[in-house]
């Protein structure tokens, strides 16, 4: 059981390492998301937060991850 | 010939399949050293045996999913996993996190199964061959998903395997006539690179599924990986600037 529960973290470390990295991503898509859902005329702006928050989030983790 | 999209996904699937082949080369060849080959082949074929069998399982599955919903959830993992190495080259680039180093996870593994041999030396074959297995099943795993996120949708999927197929190959012909793990090879380096192409197509094909007709349509995948090299290498020149600040001021 515990050998499973072991490789079961191994398997979801795969995507998360850093929980607030993942959230962080999983928050900027929902956003662009939300946005491209409701506001079809603006898909370019959606497409603009998908990659500048992406870029953003990848800076202020790097940041904090120094930090701490 | 290769498209763009085609070559990109190609270079990608090789460079992370070499990586990761690394990676379960060093801990097969460790159980190999500790108990022979015997328990280090017979892990490490059951291992690949599970991740033919789950290809095989899921791979027909993927073409029942609608074609955007698929681009969004692929997406959000490619953007999950590559930024997650990106992230993770990054720190080790400037110092921050220690380098993977593969003899000292040679060392490790060796140990680990020496002590192990001291306390339960019957069942030590067993647990070496399940050390095995388990290696080349997680790395084989990420192989199988970057390699399914890369073709999917796109009919490529000959070509990214056998790109990642080949990657694997050469690594284990490597470890077949070395006998020992493969330290040269730069593998921060190709983590940053993959890490920044996986980030790339992610963002790409999120977009795609949410609807957006990206500028140059897969030429914006070029775009997007200049974004996040010139991000990562932006953020290695800031931090190690930082730190020799911090020294000279100490």
């Amino acid at each position: 059981m515990k050998n499973l529960i072991a490789s079961l973290r191994e398997l979801a470390g795969l995507f998360v390492d850093d929980g607030a990295l993942a959230l962080a991503i999983i928050v900027v898509v929902v956003v662009a998301g939300i946005i491209a859902a409701l506001a079809p005329a603006l898909l370019w702006l959606s497409g603009i937060i998908l990659v500048f928050g992406c870029l953003g989030v990848l800076v202020a983790n790097v940041a904090t991850a120094k930090r701490s | 010939m290769l498209s763009l999209h085609a070559g990109s996904a190609v270079t990608a699937a090789f460079l992370a399949s070499l990586v990761e082949a690394v990676e379960a080369l060093t801990i097969v060849l460790a159980v190999a050293v500790v108990r022979g080959l015997r328990p280090a082949t017979l892990g490490a074929v059951c291992g690949l045996a599970v991740l033919a069998l789950i290809v095989i399982a899921l791979g027909p599955l993927l073409d029942r999913v609608p074609l955007n919903v698929l681009q969004i959830a692929i997406g959000i993992l490619l953007l999950l996993f590559g930024m997650r190495w990106l992230r993770k080259a990054i720190l080790r680039a400037a110092g921050i996190i220690p380098l993977h180093d593969e003899s000292a996870a040679f060392a490790s593994e060796t140990a680990q199964l020496q002590e192990q041999a001291m306390r339960h030396e019957r069942r030590l074959d067993w647990l070496a061959g399940v050390a095995s297995f388990k290696a080349v099943l997680l790395e084989g795993l990420e192989v199988v998903f970057i390699v399914i996120a890369l073709s999917a949708g796109r009919g490529v999927l000959l070509p990214v395997s056998a790109a990642a197929f080949a990657a694997c190959l050469l690594v284990a012909l490597c470890g077949v006539f070395l006998h020992r793990p493969l330290t040269r090879v730069p593998e921060n380096a190709l983590k940053f690179a993959v890490g920044v192409m996986l980030c790339a197509f992610g963002l790409f094909w999120t977009g795609e599924g949410f609807g957006i007709d990206w500028p140059g349509a897969d030429l914006a995948i070029l775009a997007f990986i200049a974004l996040f090299l010139g991000t990562g290498l932006g953020c290695v020149a800031l931090l190690n600037r930082h730190a020799a600040a911090a020294k000279t001021s100490s």
